[in-house]
């Protein structure tokens, strides 16, 4: 098509352009214009349309498909046991020792919460892995929640840009360093001088029930490391969307940039300050490499955060590998997996409703 | 109309110094002198000296970009919130300067208040709006703030619309009602001027004319300062008159004569609309 037009100061045109005029003529300028024929165009803006369509619903159906492959595997789990307290708890004898006879007898029974699919036969509490994954996911909430906000609010309201652009770009790169190095260097660098402090060999301990070396407390902190970033980044988010005539507003009847923070924008970014929080707490309860390495794959039910434990991310980790195809270890571990992805789509819709809910409150 | 409780009439001095030792009042309330602001490397104000008496009303008219709103966002130090703003020239209020070491930038936004271009009450109650200045300066006195939000409220002409839903969210005001709350949230406050940077310029012309009759009330107890586009506007509402033009002032008088007799070409020619 281009061949065929003319060239922008074609000789001979008419109507040649006058001195102070621009130096083509609207006519050479229609004449360039590339015209598809309609049918064509209509094409394309099909094609492109129905792309677009595709790749949104492909990205549902996927979700689709993993809930129900997860959910279809994972209830198979539960027909393969007799009765479902089996996921809950195992019945174990009780032994002890008789000096008369100089025998070890079982003297009754008693409930425990075990995992050990391996054993014969396996005991499958999944109660301690939710144990671990909460305690880890709670533990980090409190270790991070405030300071995540501390430092989204220095972003988005005291810092100059300068600062902003500095910290910002690093915060980002801290969400986006793979878990397993930071799995590595809770590991070699923090676990060890971490128990020497506060449990030295020496006696002088600060807390005696500090015992394993890895345990709840140096998972939760790892965790940290990661979701301290994330919530920061999206409460600078939720505050940078508040409206600056707001602070304007504050400012101009007297407030300090703090009274402005604290009294007009944090309330009017509430509903993305708890978003963040509760991205956050989801984005630990999904944690896998790091809890895997530093937090002592031990799965029991123990109030001392110091213990080791296990989550449910780790242990669907470390057991999916070696478990037999179709066995019950195999399928308790896909009912684990529903379990995640039933928590993470509840946290979701929960950060929705919220948001929902302020959105018709605030105008933003 | 309900005059303001006399105890929050009273103000500290802005330069740090007491009111009565101030010196040389001059005969301007608001007195602008040789203002020259630069946003980076951009000049937006040359020298620009003009003022104010107490219990008048100032226009600043002109074309977009002129400067008006810089001008009057430098009276409170508002434009200091933009990064790389310098500001040289000075600035007094009943004779004290706004720009000394010692000068407190909070009284200064406490005594002059400001009304801006967008309504923009907090996402709060109509109640919580109006006291908020008060809270922020440690007014708890359940009365007191009762009483100032009723005063404020009549003031600003919004009480009968709003006294009985008063817990009731500002948002859900309408555009001209949550300016005039911005207006009742700024007198709150009790200041001495009030800054109105084209408070209609977002209201239907029955809103703006609403806001119209409460700058003639207001102008009993507050000396203002108020930019606009609308010529109508400026001409029914204020005593004086200034034309911006490219950020320097081009002529300042008294409204009458500027409408009717403006002594600058680029005046004539701007009131006329021939440019601009």
């Amino acid at each position: 098509m281009s061949a065929s037009a003319p060239p922008l100061d074609a000789p001979g045109e008419k109507n040649p352009p006058a001195s102070g005029s621009p130096s083509f003529s609207p006519k050479a300028v229609r004449d360039r214009v590339r015209h598809s024929t309609p049918f064509i165009q209509r094409l394309k803006e099909f094609a492109i349309e129905k792309l677009l369509a595709l790749s949104g619903w492909l990205s549902i159906l996927f979700i689709l498909l993993i809930f129900v492959f997860l959910f279809k595997e994972g209830l198979l789990a539960l027909r393969q046991v007799e009765s479902l307290s089996t996921f809950f708890y195992s019945v174990e004898p009780v032994m002890a020792y008789d000096a008369a006879t100089a025998e070890t007898k079982i003297v009754g029974e008693a409930v425990a919460y075990k995992w050990e699919p391996v054993s014969t036969p396996p005991r499958l509490s999944i109660l301690p892995l939710l144990w671990g994954s909460f305690g880890v996911a709670l533990l980090s909430a409190v270790l991070s929640t405030l300071s995540g906000i501390a430092v989204g609010v220095f972003l988005s309201e005291m810092a100059s840009e300068k600062t902003r652009n500095l910290v910002k770009p690093a915060l980002e790169l801290l969400v986006g360093i793979p878990t397993v190095v930071i799995g590595f260097f809770m590991l070699t660098v923090v676990a060890i001088p971490l128990k020497n402090i506060l449990n030295p060999a020496d006696g002088t301990s600060l807390i005696p029930a500090y015992q394993s070396l890895y345990n709840m407390f140096v998972g939760s902190l790892g965790v940290s490391v990661v979701i301290v970033p994330v919530i920061a980044s999206l409460v600078d988010d939720a505050l940078r969307a508040v409206p600056m005539d707001l602070r304007a507003a504050s400012l101009s009847l007297g407030a300090t940039r703090w009274q402005t923070t604290w009294r007009v924008v944090l309330p009017a970014g509430v509903s993305g300050v708890l978003s963040a929080v509760i991205l956050g707490f989801g984005r630990a309860i999904g944690e896998t490499m790091i809890v895997l390495m530093c937090a002592g794959s031990a799965p029991q039910i123990s109030l001392n955060p110091f213990d080791s434990t296990r989550t449910m991310t780790a242990t669907i980790a470390a057991e999916m590998g070696a478990a037999q195809q179709g066995s019950l270890h195999m399928h308790t571990l896909f009912l684990v997996g529903a379990i995640l992805v039933t928590l993470a789509f509840f946290l979701n819709l929960t950060v929705e409703l919220i948001a929902n809910h302020y959105r018709k409150k605030i105008r933003l | 109309m309900a005059s303001s409780p006399p105890e929050l009439r009273e103000h500290k001095s802005i330069a740090g110094f007491p009111k009565h030792g101030a010196p040389d009042p001059s005969k301007y309330y608001v007195d602008i002198q040789k203002l020259s602001v630069f946003y980076g490397e951009k000049q937006a104000l040359f020298g620009v000296s003009l003022g104010v008496a107490r219990n008048e009303v100032l226009a600043l008219i002109g074309p977009s970009g002129c400067g008006k709103s810089t001008l009057v966002k430098a009276v409170n130090r508002i434009s200091e919130l933009t990064p790389n703003v310098r500001i040289d020239g000075d600035i007094r209020i009943n004779g004290e300067t706004i720009f000394g070491e010692k000068a407190d930038i909070i009284t200064l936004r406490q005594r002059v208040g400001m009304v801006f271009q967008r309504p923009n009450p907090f996402p709060k109650s109509i109640y919580e709006n109006v006291v908020y200045g008060l809270r922020l300066h440690g007014v708890r006195d359940r009365k007191t703030l009762d009483d100032v939000v009723e005063w404020a409220l009549r003031h600003a002409a919004l009480w009968d619309e709003v006294k009985d839903r008063l817990k009731t969210s500002a948002l859900e005001l309408s555009g001209g009602q949550q300016q005039r709350l911005c207006i009742a949230r700024a007198i709150a406050v009790q200041p001495d001027v009030l800054l109105m940077d084209e408070p209609c310029s977002a209201l239907d012309p029955i809103a703006t004319a609403k806001i119209e009759d409460l700058i003639l009330e207001l102008k009993k107890d507050y000396t203002i300062l108020i930019v606009t586009h609308n010529m109508q506007q400026a001409a029914r509402v204020s005593d004086y008159t200034a034309l911006m033009w490219l950020g320097k002032l081009i002529e300042h008088a008294p409204t009458e004569e500027i409408f009717t007799n403006p002594k600058e070409k680029i005046t004539e020619d701007y009131i006329t609309g021939r440019n601009g």
